[in-house]
């Protein structure tokens, strides 16, 4: 009988703890490109844990205290490295973030595929501090790095018929073991795919990501780009994407293939409206004791209800 | 088996019995519970509990199958370890992952399937608990006691439920766990069923009526 239990990683194994405990310097010299039109980011290129320069974005920022970087890079849902929190962590070395080539196109003007350092050199990078609640009933208080969504899919420019944006997840199980078929089968169908509604996705919070602490993302985060969708349920953030495509039909997800009466395509944190087999009122913030109760649209209720109004949200879970 | 050989097996029982609650007090002391240590003490106490359950509910499959002796004699210390735990799983959930808030913990027992069987398989370890003892057994007779205990099938069963409805979907270990106990049960069902065969067999059978 075996002892599972996470494999613990020191702080230094992973990631310099002086690039997030400078970040401000990174941030403050991001800025400082960012005034003088500059978008020499050569360090972008550089694995997870390098330094990745950013503006803050206090006014897209929550308050509260980042969680400590450590239990964001050990504590995953990453299914595509395994189901256990530790798996990620532990297999994200199998992952090769260089080269990467995301694909956008489906109803666009302007289908393109980038470079992921082109990407990044292309947009000018933002540090933003949200909240991430996951359907587990768990959240992190995290400083993600990137750029808004709708500045890239501007730049494919959507046509009429677009509704629905889908993003695709790489699909190889040399680098992902998790997408290997299991003894049992079951689980997910691969590659990962997720989806939004078009205006979700030009919602301003809805973030594409690169870095978070300071740092390129790491591996077991969803590198080397993934968005970031805060009022939802983490599992809406799709991971390590390799496609972004626009939709007139609303796209089956993942979840919804594997479990749609549990997991449903908007799946916006609502403390109430629980999930089937446990109630989605109360939360534990890792590093917390205490639950807390959980806040409707994840705390974002004053940004983002208005995209649902009129919806019966216990319908559209 | 000599009397040494007894003390070796309850000694070695007692260890492995004692052996993750140590485990939990180390990871504890040294502060290496990870990002979200109540959920890996719950994970923890709630797999030892079902462990140390099928454990005491595979020592009647071994003699029947191997016809050794000596796993009777374990049977009830694993069983009270499963109830043990048990019991640490369940007070963590009341004590520290709700701590006190029993509005919610009682809708969760009422609404949540896989509370409400978790619950009903720890209510049905207390009567067995508290009958284990030898005295108790010669109080309530042998045969009562024997039924009594046949409890610990359904407490088996709704353990496996309680795993199964709460495994996300993707993991695989709970059926392993339901695949080890249909194993155990499956084994006493073929016993009842031979013994039963031979009872019929032993019956005479009328002769056929000859037609007119």
């Amino acid at each position: 009988m075996r002892i599972r239990r996470a494999e613990r990683f020191r702080p230094s194994e992973i990631t310099d703890e002086t690039h997030y405990l400078n970040r401000r310097e990174f941030i403050a010299g991001g800025a400082a490109a960012l005034a003088l039109g500059a978008h020499d980011r050569a360090d972008a290129a550089a694995p997870a844990g390098a330094p990745l320069k950013a503006a803050h974005n206090d006014a897209f920022s929550v308050k509260d205290a980042p969680t400590k970087l450590e239990s964001v890079t050990t504590y995953n849902n990453f299914y595509e490295f395994g189901v256990n929190k530790d798996d990620p962590s532990r297999e994200a070395h199998r992952l090769k973030t260089r080269p990467w080539t995301i694909k956008v196109d489906g109803l666009v003007q302007k289908p393109r595929t980038y470079d992921i350092d082109e990407l990044i050199r292309a947009f000018p990078l933002e540090e933003r501090v949200y909240a991430l609640r996951c359907v587990e009933a768990w959240s992190m208080i995290i400083p993600w790095i990137g750029v808004p969504l709708s500045a890239l899919l501007k730049q494919v420019e959507p046509t009429s018929q677009a509704k629905f944006v889908e993003f695709t997840t790489l699909l190889d199980a040399a680098q992902f073991p998790g997408q290997k078929p299991g003894f049992f089968g079951g689980g997910l169908e691969w590659p990962y795919a997720e989806g939004l509604r078009l205006d979700e996705a030009l919602h301003p919070l809805t973030l594409l990501t690169v870095g978070m602490y300071g740092q390129v993302l790491p591996n077991q985060n969803g590198a080397p780009i993934r968005v970031v969708v805060p009022w939802k349920y983490g599992f809406k953030s799709a991971k390590s994407i390799v496609r972004i495509r626009l939709v007139s039909e609303q796209p089956k997800t993942a979840w919804e293939k594997a479990a749609g009466q549990e997991y449903g395509f908007y799946s916006n944190v609502n403390p109430n409206v629980s999930h089937p087999r446990w109630s989605q009122a109360t939360e534990r913030r890792i590093g917390e004791f205490r639950r807390r109760p959980t806040l409707m649209f994840n705390g974002y209720a004053d940004q983002v209800a208005s995209l649902y109004s009129g919806m019966d949200l216990k319908k559209y879970y | 088996m000599g009397r040494r050989g007894r003390i070796v097996l309850k000694i070695a029982v007692w260890a492995i019995g004692l052996a993750p609650l140590a485990a939990l007090v180390w990871w504890i002391a040294r502060d290496d519970l990870g990002a979200n240590p109540i959920s890996l003490i719950t994970n923890h106490l709630g797999d030892w509990t079902f462990r140390l359950l099928l454990a005491s509910l595979a020592m009647t499959p071994l003699r029947i199958v191997f016809g050794w002796g000596w796993p009777a004699l374990l049977r009830r210390l694993l069983g009270l370890f499963a109830f043990a735990y048990a019991v640490l799983h369940f007070s963590v959930w009341i004590l520290v992952d709700h701590f006190f808030n029993w509005g919610q913990m009682a809708e969760d027992v009422v609404k949540r399937p896989y509370v409400t069987v978790g619950m009903l398989a720890l209510l049905t370890l207390i009567p067995l608990a508290a009958t284990s003892t030898t005295g108790m057994i010669k109080r309530l007779g042998a045969r009562r006691w024997t039924r009594l205990h046949r409890l610990v099938y359904l407490t088996g069963v709704l353990a496996a439920l309680h795993f199964l409805w709460l495994a996300k979907v993707g993991r695989t270990d709970q059926y392993v766990y339901v695949a080890a106990l249909a194993v155990l049960l499956g084994v006493r069902v073929v016993t009842w069923a031979r013994r039963l065969a031979r009872r019929v067999q032993k019956i005479p059978h009328p002769r056929p009526a000859t037609p007119p």
